[in-house]
Formats: C-alpha cells, sequence, structure tokens
C-alpha cells in the first residue's frame, strides 16, 4: 500500500495537472473557433474586396458586380438605429444612476431593460411588422427597420451609459452642488461630460450589434434585390432597402444563382464580420484605455 | 421626489416659477426613462394581441397540435413539430456548449491570469458579437460539406448541423455568466481551502465550482434560452422540414425559423399571420421565463455571498 503523505501529495499534483490541461485545451479550443471562423471567411473572401466591389452596383442578379447598396443600406439602418435610440438610452440611463436612488420604480425600470435585452431578435421582427409597418402606417421600409433595430439595441446603449455615469466619482457632483448649481445643471455640465467616453462605447458596442442583425429587418425593411438606388430622402426613408446581412442570407440561401458567386458571398461575408469585429475590438480597447486613463 | 411647498412658499411671489425652472428634469426624466418599458410593453401587447384572434377558430390543442400545413387546405397550425425542433437543435447546442463553455469559464476565473485572462475575455465577447446571419453562412459554406463527408449524412443540412453551430454561439454566454458566478465567490473561500491544504484543483472543484453553482445553473438557462430564440443560423442550417424527427441527422424546422419563412408571404389579418404570432407568444413566453428563472439564480447566489 502506498499511501504514505509523499505519495498523497505526488497523486494530488498529477490530478491538478491533468485537470488544468484540459481545461486549458477545452478552452483553446472555443477559442480556435474564432480562429477558424476568421480566419476561413477572410482566406475566400479577401480576393473579392476591392474599390469597386464596395463602390459599385450589383449586376446579373447580384452574381457579378458590387455591393454598393446594401452596404449604404446598412449604413442609414445602423445610423438611424442609432440616432432613435442613444437620447432615449441615455436619458434613463442618467435617471437610473443620477435622480432615482432606489425604489419599485428602478427596480421595474431595471427588470423592463433586463427582459428587453433577452427577447429573441425575431420577436423585434414582428413588433415591428405589427407596430411600426402596420400601426404607423409606415409600410415595409428603411424607417421601420430603424425604428426596430433601435429598440433592439436599447438595453445596450443603457447599460453602457449607465455604467460609464455611475463610474463618475460623487466628489465631482458634490463639488457642482456645492457651487449652487441645480442637479440638473450638475449632470449636464459635469457628470454627463466626464462620462462621454464611456457611452461612446456603448454606442460603438450598439453599432456593432445593430449592423449585423438580419432577422428584426427580415420583414421590416429588407428588399431582396433593388435595381437602383432611390432618388429623393423620402423616397430613401419610405421604401425597403437592401442591407449587407440580409443580402448574405439571400444570396446563400435564396438565390438559385447564388452559387455562381460564393466568392462575391465570401466578400460579403468578410466585410461584415470584419466590419463587427473591428467595432467590438475597438469597442474592448477604448474601453481598457478609458479605465486606465481615469485617474480619479 | 415631487415639489417642495415649504420652499415654494418661502421664496415667495416667484416661487413656483423657480420651482418649475429648477426642479423641472426629476418628474421629465423619470418619465422617459420608461422608455424600454414602453418597448417591452408594446412587444408584449403586440405579439399577444396579434396572437389571440387565431383562438376564435382554432383551439388551443390543435394549436399544439402535431401537423403544420399552414398553406394548404384544410389549413392546419399545430406547433408541436416546430417546438421539438427547436428543442433537438437546443439539446444538441447545449451539449456542445455546457462543457466547453464552463471549461472557459473556469480557464478564465481560476487558471489565467494577466494578458491571457485578457486575451480569453477579449475573444469570448467577440466571438459573441459575430452576427449569427455570418455564423450561418459559416456553418452552410464550410461546416456543412465536411459534416457531409465525415457522417456520410445524405442531407446536407441537418439538425446536427444546427446545433453544432448553435452550440458555439451559445458558448461565450455560458462561459462569460458562468465566470461572473466564479468570480463572485469570496476569495475568503479559496484562502481556506488552500490554507487546508488542498490543492487549487480541490479548491476549484470541490469549493469553488459547488458556491457558485446556482449562477452556473443561471447562466446555462440564459444560455439556452439565447440557442431557442436563435433565428438565423438555424434558418439557414436545420434544413426547416416541419416534420416530427426524433434524429439529429435529418433536417428539423424551428419555431423561430417558422416565423422568418412564413411572415413576409402571408396575407396581413389572415388564420397563417395570427398563427405565426402565436408561435412569436410562445417563444416569448419560454425565453422570458428562462431569463427570469436565471436571473433569480444568479440573484440568490449575489445574497448568498453577501455581495
Amino acid at each position: 500500500m502506498m499511501t504514505g503523505p509523499a505519495q498523497i501529495v505526488k497523486r494530488r499534483t498529477t490530478a491538478q495537472r491533468v485537470a488544468f490541461s484540459l481545461l486549458t485545451l477545452a478552452s483553446l479550443l472555443s477559442f480556435l473557433a474564432l480562429g477558424a471562423i476568421l480566419y476561413t471567411v477572410f482566406r475566400k473572401g479577401v480576393s473579392a474586396i476591392s474599390w469597386e466591389f464596395l463602390t459599385k452596383m450589383p449586376k446579373s442578379g447580384m452574381t457579378q458586380g458590387g455591393i454598393y447598396p446594401m452596404v449604404l443600406g446598412s449604413f442609414y439602418l445602423t445610423a438611424g438605429a442609432l440616432i432613435s435610440a442613444l437620447p432615449f438610452g441615455v436619458i434613463s440611463a442618467i435617471w437610473l444612476s443620477e435622480y432615482a436612488g432606489g425604489g419599485w420604480w428602478v427596480r421595474t425600470i431595471r427588470i423592463g431593460v433586463n427582459t428587453l435585452a433577452g427577447v429573441p431578435s425575431i420577436v423585434f421582427g414582428l413588433l415591428g411588422f405589427a407596430f411600426f409597418v402596420n400601426v404607423l402606417g409606415l409600410g415595409a421600409s428603411l424607417l421601420s427597420g430603424a425604428f426596430t433595430l433601435g429598440i433592439l439595441i436599447l438595453p445596450i446603449l443603457i447599460r453602457a451609459a449607465e455604467e460609464a455615469l455611475r463610474s463618475v466619482p460623487n466628489e465631482f457632483r458634490e463639488a457642482a452642488l456645492a457651487l449652487g448649481a441645480t442637479q440638473w445643471r450638475s449632470v449636464r455640465t459635469v457628470v454627463l461630460p466626464s462620462a462621454i467616453p464611456g457611452i461612446m462605447t456603448g454606442a460603438i458596442l450598439g453599432i456593432g450589434r445593430a449592423i449585423g442583425e438580419t432577422a428584426p429587418i427580415l420583414f421590416t425593411a429588407a428588399a431582396i434585390y433593388k435595381t437602383r438606388l432611390p432618388d429623393t430622402l423620402i423616397d430613401t426613408l419610405m421604401s425597403r432597402t437592401m442591407a449587407l446581412p440580409t443580402h448574405i442570407f439571400y444570396m446563400a440561401t435564396e438565390n438559385p444563382r447564388g452559387w455562381q458567386a460564393v466568392d462575391l458571398q465570401f466578400g460579403a461575408a468578410l466585410l461584415l464580420l470584419g466590419l463587427v469585429v473591428c467595432l467590438n475590438l475597438g469597442a474592448v480597447i477604448w474601453r481598457t484605455r478609458v479605465r486606465r486613463r481615469k485617474q480619479w | 421626489m415631487g415639489i417642495d411647498l415649504r420652499s415654494l412658499s418661502q421664496r415667495g411671489g416667484a416661487g413656483f416659477l423657480r420651482v418649475l425652472r429648477e426642479r423641472w428634469d426629476r418628474p421629465v426624466f423619470a418619465a422617459l426613462a420608461s422608455v424600454s418599458l414602453i418597448a417591452l410593453g408594446l412587444i408584449l401587447f403586440f405579439i399577444f394581441s396579434e396572437a389571440l384572434p387565431l383562438f376564435r377558430t382554432i383551439s388551443l390543442s390543435n394549436f399544439f397540435g402535431g401537423t403544420w400545413l399552414p398553406t394548404v387546405e384544410p389549413n392546419r397550425f399545430g406547433i408541436l413539430p416546430l417546438l421539438t425542433g427547436s428543442g433537438l437543435v437546443m439539446v444538441g447546442a447545449l451539449v456542445v456548449a455546457i462543457p466547453f463553455g464552463l471549461a472557459a469559464a473556469l480557464f478564465i476565473a481560476e487558471i489565467a491570469t494577466g494578458i491571457i485572462k485578457d486575451i480569453a475575455k477579449s475573444v469570448l465577447e467577440l466571438l459573441a458579437g459575430i452576427p449569427s446571419v455570418v455564423y450561418g453562412f459559416f456553418g452552410l459554406m464550410v461546416l456543412a460539406p465536411i459534416l457531409q463527408q465525415i457522417a456520410h449524412i445524405p442531407y446536407r443540412r441537418t439538425a446536427l448541423l444546427a446545433s453544432l453551430i448553435l452550440g458555439v454561439m451559445a458558448l461565450p454566454t455560458i462561459a462569460s455568466l458562468a465566470e461572473d458566478a466564479l468570480t463572485a465567490v469570496p476569495r475568503s473561500y479559496r484562502e481556506a481551502s488552500l490554507a487546508m491544504g488542498a490543492s487549487r484543483w480541490q479548491t476549484m472543484w470541490r469549493v469553488t465550482f459547488p458556491a457558485a453553482f446556482s449562477g452556473i445553473i443561471g447562466a446555462v438557462i440564459l444560455g439556452m434560452g439565447r440557442a431557442i430564440g436563435e433565428t438565423m443560423a438555424v434558418l439557414m442550417l436545420s434544413g426547416n422540414a416541419a416534420q416530427m424527427v426524433g434524429s439529429f441527422l435529418k433536417p428539423v424546422r424551428t419555431l423561430t425559423a417558422t416565423i422568418a419563412l412564413e411572415m413576409a408571404e402571408t396575407p396581413f389579418g389572415s388564420e397563417h399571420y395570427h398563427a405565426l404570432f402565436g408561435i412569436g407568444a410562445v417563444l416569448l413566453i419560454i425565453t422570458l421565463a428562462m431569463n427570469w428563472i436565471a436571473e433569480a439564480l444568479r440573484g440568490r447566489l449575489a445574497r448568498k455571498h453577501g455581495s
């Protein structure tokens, strides 16, 4: 029987070594998934990316030419979502962090924000279809899609803005109040400016989310194929639009000639993936820098 | 909250205007902050009010029946095949996401340090940020041919393919929330265990993990919610055959994919239209219930450790 103290310690060390190796290996495998996706999409898509691809209209049933209108459509949708949601997000965060304190109304709103964050994206599509498209009569249009995406990113914006506001030290507020400022004045001139970098992080994350969402715009805004761009602003806002994620979806599954343009499909996927990864990476780096720079 | 009447009278005649000028912000912000509640209210109201008319013509037992045939007379709106499809794909996804997600959580919370830890966390964030349509595209173009060759399946799109990709998508949710739960365990627990002579692995496995267990279950449930609610990747990968299927090697149809596939071609206000909102209502109930259970479990953990 080998049960002396030395053996126990040895067995334990071996067990730890085995367990740690297995855990590390399993984690590495899951991180490898990211590498595999990035690498494959990049390798197969990079040849399609060119200035013409980004700035020209599609041709021959989208099997040739560029993806300019999809890029433009995604830009408009994302910008519209951010413009419509950011003010509400920041105001909600200001109230939650600066005015509310505790109480049942705060708890209710917090539960509301968390619940909204857990609603599946296709259900946002249903809401957009019933409310913006039909009840408000906006029809399937860029505007309907942008508003739908705006509601979708609202929880992201609120959470980031609240965190940013909360990280502003209390002395700042007290100093402003001691000088006779009203609470709103202290928020507007002292607290909010100090929180802008953190709010920006939230905005970037929101953009990264909105630009890649497909299900919410599928029947509120997306057009499968439009041969020309709309002429006027009203026409742009009130008509269906092509967008990058829906284009990838239609080409890969519904377009019978999609297989003739696999390169272009990978190009579009690479563009979207690249944008989203850069935005998220940018947000992470920006956030780290902001946190580090704050020496208050 | 509200207007202080005493200060109003003290300031004399101009008091009311002054109060209006200086204290408008609180009630205005309180009202505007409810926008997320209003949004949630709109979602609940429209999904349920558009789903209810279906039950004027169809009984609840028919709605949970075994045949989904929305466009062929006689129409059938039984969502059971879609429920089982969603369930099957979710179970498959969890088989991938739970072991790898928890391993990643343990790695980040207990093993990795310094820059490795930061990188691992960023990788999870990036993985979570990839749009689901890109996951679907990758699965269809890259993984599907490989899988078909390895497993000799006659179908290109199967529950298995959807499960694998969905597992990768649910992994970051499970990993980062489980890591939160592990990190929330007070250091004194670990120190006590190490001081008793336990190894780091023994401490991790016998002390930290059990102490964080309710939070970890919460993380898994939230991952389940994500998997059930995911649309684009399963729409592109699962094959969308609305039949009762018990095999991972065949095409299945999920709740989410059915809405995405059929909503565009449905006449406004038709039975089919209301049935799709009915599916939305079922989906909403399932995912919200999972979210609330998960929140409650995570909250319990936080209270237990007094943080």
